[in-house]
């Protein structure tokens, strides 16, 4: 024990005002216990309302039968099925929008960036002009163009316009064949997966003796063969299994084939041309992060423009990409809960909302909804990140 | 302590909230010197507004004949909008002094929303409505047929149970708010609009050609439709609900607003005790004792209400029907006054 | 061995001018346009998808449009000729509403007077040489709401109330935006702080906040305000339907808001904490005077773009029933008296235009102040 002046110790008495450990160590206990009283209030407010409004609390409701019916499902799918059930339904149908719409935004996106940078000036200007309009018009707004306005205006089921008598448009949706698969069909998609791991194995093979020899390998003509070609002879060889089931028009509405309902087509154009605006600016900046020496350098060894984007520029345009592009992706998947604009029933519309409305149970239900959002977000966010993290080992 | 800290923090809100109203209804009324009635947000022969802000309909009526009955004034009524998921926290919340919102009576909401129906002012059914051009003349020919109908309402599940129980294909389309829903089937979206019949009426003349739509005749449910206040203030509760019988009660005994000078002289001793010429039923209830004669004077009996508002004089054309008085072939039937 | 020249040129010779082919217009075109088989086929693909796109929209527009009638009737093909154009007497007819929502007619000089002082006091903000910058800051940060409040809500000073419940059209808009915007942007400053604060239950809870607001849809943040918020407070308070949503649209934009603050803040270099440190200032004070000056100045065009993002966003409040612009337009679909083939089209270009010029001049006015800024810097 060290024996410390007696005029420190006053002092120090004194300083532990001003001493900036014992300072934040107040503060934060303030914070936390405003935080706590604030938690204890809403929770004793919320068990009060709740009983004085009669509004059963817990998890319980999701084996009560939903009793409303869905107009679009990817699982089986009947009125006297549980609020789980609905609660599944509307998740799939989220997914359903959200990955498609990535998947189309992402290539309408590229497409529209490149085309800002080309050397056409037209194309180029029509890219601006694309982009300048869908970014400064608000997304609800165009949700609702392309339904009212353009899906809407679709003739009736009887008058649906149609292709080869085998694709209808009407205000009812778009109505495709359904492949129908007999037996001796499994062999033809077993045929064709592995065509595709084939087509998959050969890219990987091909690239590293391309880094060993410098010799290429015609992988085009290989995967189309592999991919097209061999289900083709599969499909000879089984007595063509697979066929198609015509939608007809049957009393109100189209009878087989699949429907893709107006709201989700109206939900589908609307998000990805939405969001391709954003990624079009994204891969333009991108592609502009590139040094110009690079693309000269390609066109000095000979690369046509073509090759020398995606061989060059691309790739390292890339690293640039990508971070800004998962936000993109995350944003695009938050708006597709505007659906309950127009009724399409995804998880927003069905849960947050049919059965919110139906069971009033407000916080469990908004609860799980914002938790579902906030899984898609992270497991998107963690994706991009291994990704990306690929990405950046490749510079050395 | 609470409420304080909430003061404190809100200060700037307080312009902006409403006080919860204590159970003495009536008093406060009469101290503010205009009643708050909640109504739909525009339900053309029920509450709606005209361009000039003016509410007419047969939900507004009753509105007014309370008024008339407190302040011998229909016009000191303020009527607030409210929304189908609004509707009932206004009244809880003593944002308004009673709800006449076409509401459908059901044992949940009289239980355990703290509420009170007062009567059954409008009989009312689910229906469907279908172009006439797909011919159609029952419900149960609507197989595979697409429905429009209005997300988070009886409505919907009513709708489900009626196709699950015929064992009838069917899509269904649900929006959330009813004009959306009547956009979508004018449209075309679907073939069937489905909602309660007297606001299928309503909404018809909503439609580009109303004419070239039909009401099928099937009814799938039970709405009675009624004014509603909180539970807990009995005196509030029965001003509401016997100032609906009394309308009933006048047209039965014939009194209307053309009538009512002949009444008032009658020698009839049912119409005397309406008309408060003899008896002080009116005084009992915390009125005075012409309260009948200022709701008929000012606003009409029921029969007059109904026909004026969505009956054959207004464009809604609804028949009685169900409406009708008991001794005409309907199930309005009021207790006596006495 | 000399031989003569036949010809000995003296002076320069004129240069001649390039080939027809490679000058003037014809000489861009062929650059720029057709300088390869594919940027032809790309270039005759794109002057057919203007042809196709700008041709009807402009015979819609004017050529074809009916530009006075009293109702449904003056815009119909019977009446108005074959080719049917946009039915601008309804957007005339539906105005009012779709301006100010239900709001009494009687007091839309109210609303008119809000608009007017909110831009007297905005523009000369925008303009940076105009003078009495602080001045003007404090008068449409700190003033021009409690004047605006007064003056739309009214109940005092002898002004009518007016319940937020008849508010509707782009009022509504743009007080949900402009709160948005006022209410986050300080509250965005604290959560960027506290982000990086040195005290780990504070950056632990800014962190927390920030990552769970832009984690979720604007919508459910609407939802959980609408229906959620109400059964947290005590049982007598009834707030505003309005105010609710404005509530949750503050705390949601608050969260960006943070994040682009934080940018600016990590874009100021360690030296000038040290050097605050240096002259013996405190954290707010180093805060308040060195450092959100300059990080502030930083991400103005962020905070635009946050801005414009929050004015797009603002459309989501249709769908808790109050009505915006665009619910308003919905609502006037509605109307049997308008409804004609070209009613939607007509209601869409005039909403699409209004929103438009909102945010394409704001995206503009972002650009230039980062010229403006980025030139003063280099």
């Amino acid at each position: 024990m060290t024996v410390e002046p007696l005029g420190r110790a006053t002092r120090s008495r004194y300083a532990a005002v001003y001493d900036p450990k014992l300072r934040s160590i107040f503060y934060q206990s303030i914070l936390l216990a405003i935080l706590a009283w604030l938690a204890f209030e809403f929770a004793l407010n919320a068990k009060a309302n709740l009983q004085a409004q009669n509004i059963a609390t817990g998890f319980g409701f999701f084996d009560n039968t939903a009793g409303f019916g869905v107009n679009q499902s990817l699982i089986a799918y009947q009125e006297s099925d549980s609020y789980g059930r609905v609660f599944l339904v509307g998740l799939l149908n989220t997914l359903l929008v959200s990955a498609l719409g990535i998947a189309l935004a992402t290539v309408i996106g590229f497409l529209v960036g490149i085309g800002r940078l080309s050397g056409n000036w037209l194309i180029a200007r029509l890219a601006g002009g694309y982009v300048e309009l869908i970014r400064n018009l608000p997304l609800l707004f165009q949700i609702l163009f392309w339904y009212l306005a353009v899906l809407g205006a679709l003739p009736p089921p009887r008058a649906a316009m149609s292709v080869f008598d085998e694709i209808f448009l009407s205000n009812r949706g778009i109505v495709v064949p359904r492949p129908l698969f007999a037996e001796g069909a499994g062999v033809v998609l077993a045929v064709l997966a592995a065509g595709i791991a084939a087509t998959i194995a050969l890219c990987f093979w091909a690239r590293r003796r391309q880094e060993k020899t410098g010799r290429q390998f015609p992988v085009g003509r290989t995967a189309a063969g592999l991919i097209l070609g061999l289900p083709l002879i599969a499909l000879a060889a089984t007595g063509f299994p697979i066929g198609f089931e015509s939608p007809q028009l049957r009393g109100f509405n189209f009878v087989g084939g699949i429907t893709m309902i107006p709201e989700f087509v109206a939900l589908l154009i609307a998000l990805s041309t939405y969001t391709a605006a954003f990624i079009a600016e994204i891969v333009r900046a991108g592609i502009l992060a590139v040094p110009r020496g690079q693309s000269e350098a390609a066109y000095s060894l000979g690369l046509k423009p073509g090759r020398s984007m995606r061989l060059v520029v691309i790739p390292q345009a890339m690293r640039v990409i990508i971070p800004p592009l998962t936000s993109q992706f995350l944003n695009l998947t938050k708006n597709s809960s505007l659906a309950v604009g127009i009724g399409y029933p995804d998880l927003f519309a069905v849960f947050a909302g049919t059965t919110l409305n139906q069971t009033g149970q407000a916080i469990e239900i908004l609860a799980i909804t914002m938790a579902v959002y906030l899984f898609i977000s992270l497991v998107t966010s963690l994706l991009m990140n291994w990704y990306n993290a690929r990405l950046q080992l490749a510079e050395r | 302590m609470k409420s304080v800290m909430c003061r404190l923090a809100f200060a700037a809100i307080i312009a902006l909230t409403a006080q919860a109203a204590s159970a003495q209804t009536l008093k406060t009324v009469k101290e503010r010197g205009t009643l708050i009635c909640g109504v739909s947000q525009g339900l053309p022969g029920f509450s709606n507004p005209d361009d000039k802000g003016n509410w007419t309909g047969l939900d507004v009526d009753l509105c007014r004949a309370i008024a008339a009955a407190i302040f011998n004034d229909a016009k000191k009524v303020k009527f607030t909008p409210l929304s189908a998921k609004d509707r009932f926290t206004a009244l809880q919340s003593g944002e308004i002094d009673v709800l006449s919102r076409n509401s459908t009576w059901t044992s949940s909401r009289d239980s355990s929303l703290g509420l009170n129906f007062a009567a059954v002012s409008y009989y009312d059914g689910q229906g469907f409505m279908v172009r006439k051009s797909l011919k159609l003349n029952s419900a149960l020919e609507l197989t595979g047929a697409s429905v429009c109908t209005q997300t988070g309402t009886t409505t919907e599940l009513n709708l489900a149970d009626f196709f699950r129980a015929h064992k009838m294909k069917y899509e269904v389309i649900a929006f959330a708010t009813a004009d959306e829903t009547v956009k979508a089937y004018d449209g075309g979206r679907c073939d069937v609009f489905t909602s309660d019949v007297s606001q299928l009426y309503a909404e018809k003349l909503k439609l580009t050609n109303a004419n070239d739509h039909a009401i099928l005749p099937e009814v799938i449910s039970k709405e009675p439709l009624g004014p509603v206040v909180r539970h807990g203030d009995d005196q509030w509760f029965d001003i509401v609900k016997w100032t609906h019988y009394a309308m009933i009660n006048a047209e039965e005994l014939g009194v209307s607003t053309k009538t009512l000078d002949e009444a008032l002289k009658s020698a009839k001793p049912d119409v005397k005790r309406l008309v408060g010429t003899e008896g002080n039923y009116g005084e009992q209830l915390g009125l005075t004792k012409d309260w009948v004669v200022r709701i008929i004077k000012q606003v009409g009996n029921y029969g007059e209400t109904f026909d004026r508002n969505v009956g054959p004089g207004s464009r809604l054309g609804i028949a009685r029907g169900l409406n009708n008085l008991w001794n005409n072939g309907g199930i309005q039937y009021a207790p006596p006054i006495r | 061995m000399t031989q003569h020249a036949a010809f000995v040129r003296a002076a320069m010779a004129k240069p001649e001018p390039p080939p027809v082919a490679s000058r003037g217009v014809i000489g861009w075109a062929r650059g720029n346009l057709f300088n390869n088989w594919l940027n032809a086929a790309l270039t005759l693909l794109s002057l057919f998808l203007i042809w196709t796109v700008v041709t009807p929209l402009v015979r819609f527009l004017l050529v074809d449009a009916v530009w006075q009638g009293a109702g449904r009737a003056d815009c119909l093909p019977e009446k108005a000729g074959d080719a049917i154009g946009a039915c601008w007497p309804f957007i005339g007819a539906k105005f009012a509403q779709l301006i100010y929502g239900f709001y009494p007619w009687h007091l839309h000089w109210r609303v008119d007077l809000t608009f007017a002082l909110g831009a007297m006091l905005l523009v000369p903000l925008m303009i940076p040489r105009a003078p009495f910058k602080t001045l003007n800051t404090i008068l449409l940060f700190g003033l021009f709401p409690v004047l605006a409040f007064f003056l739309l809500v009214g109940g005092n000073f002898g002004l009518e109330h007016v319940e937020t419940r008849s508010w509707g059209g782009l009022l509504v808009t743009l007080v949900v935006a402009v709160t948005g915007i006022v209410a986050s942007l300080p509250l965005g400053i604290l959560l960027a702080l506290g982000r990086r604060s040195h005290m780990p239950v504070v950056r632990a809870l800014c962190v927390a906040f920030i990552e769970f607001w832009r984690g979720v849809p604007l919508i459910t943040v609407l939802f959980f305000a609408t229906y959620m918020l109400p059964l947290f407070l005590p049982n007598s308070w009834t707030i505003d339907a309005l105010l609710r949503v404005l509530v949750g649209v503050a705390l949601f934009s608050a969260a960006y808001m943070a994040e682009v603050v934080r940018g600016g803040l990590q874009a100021i270099p360690r030296g000038q904490f040290e050097a605050a440190s240096a002259l013996g200032l405190g954290y707010w004070k180093t805060m308040g005077f060195v450092v959100l000056p300059q990080a502030l100045r930083l991400v103005i065009p962020g905070i635009v773009n946050n801005f414009i993002g929050l004015f797009k966003d603002t459309t989501l409040v249709l769908i808790v029933s109050i009505f915006d612009l665009l619910g308003q337009l919905r609502a006037a679909f509605a109307d049997p008296n308008w409804a004609t083939p070209s009613m939607l089209f007509t209601g869409f270009a005039f909403a699409g235009i209004v929103y438009f010029l909102f945010c394409f001049s704001m995206s503009r006015y972002s650009l230039f102040i980062e010229r403006h800024l980025g030139g003063g810097r280099r």
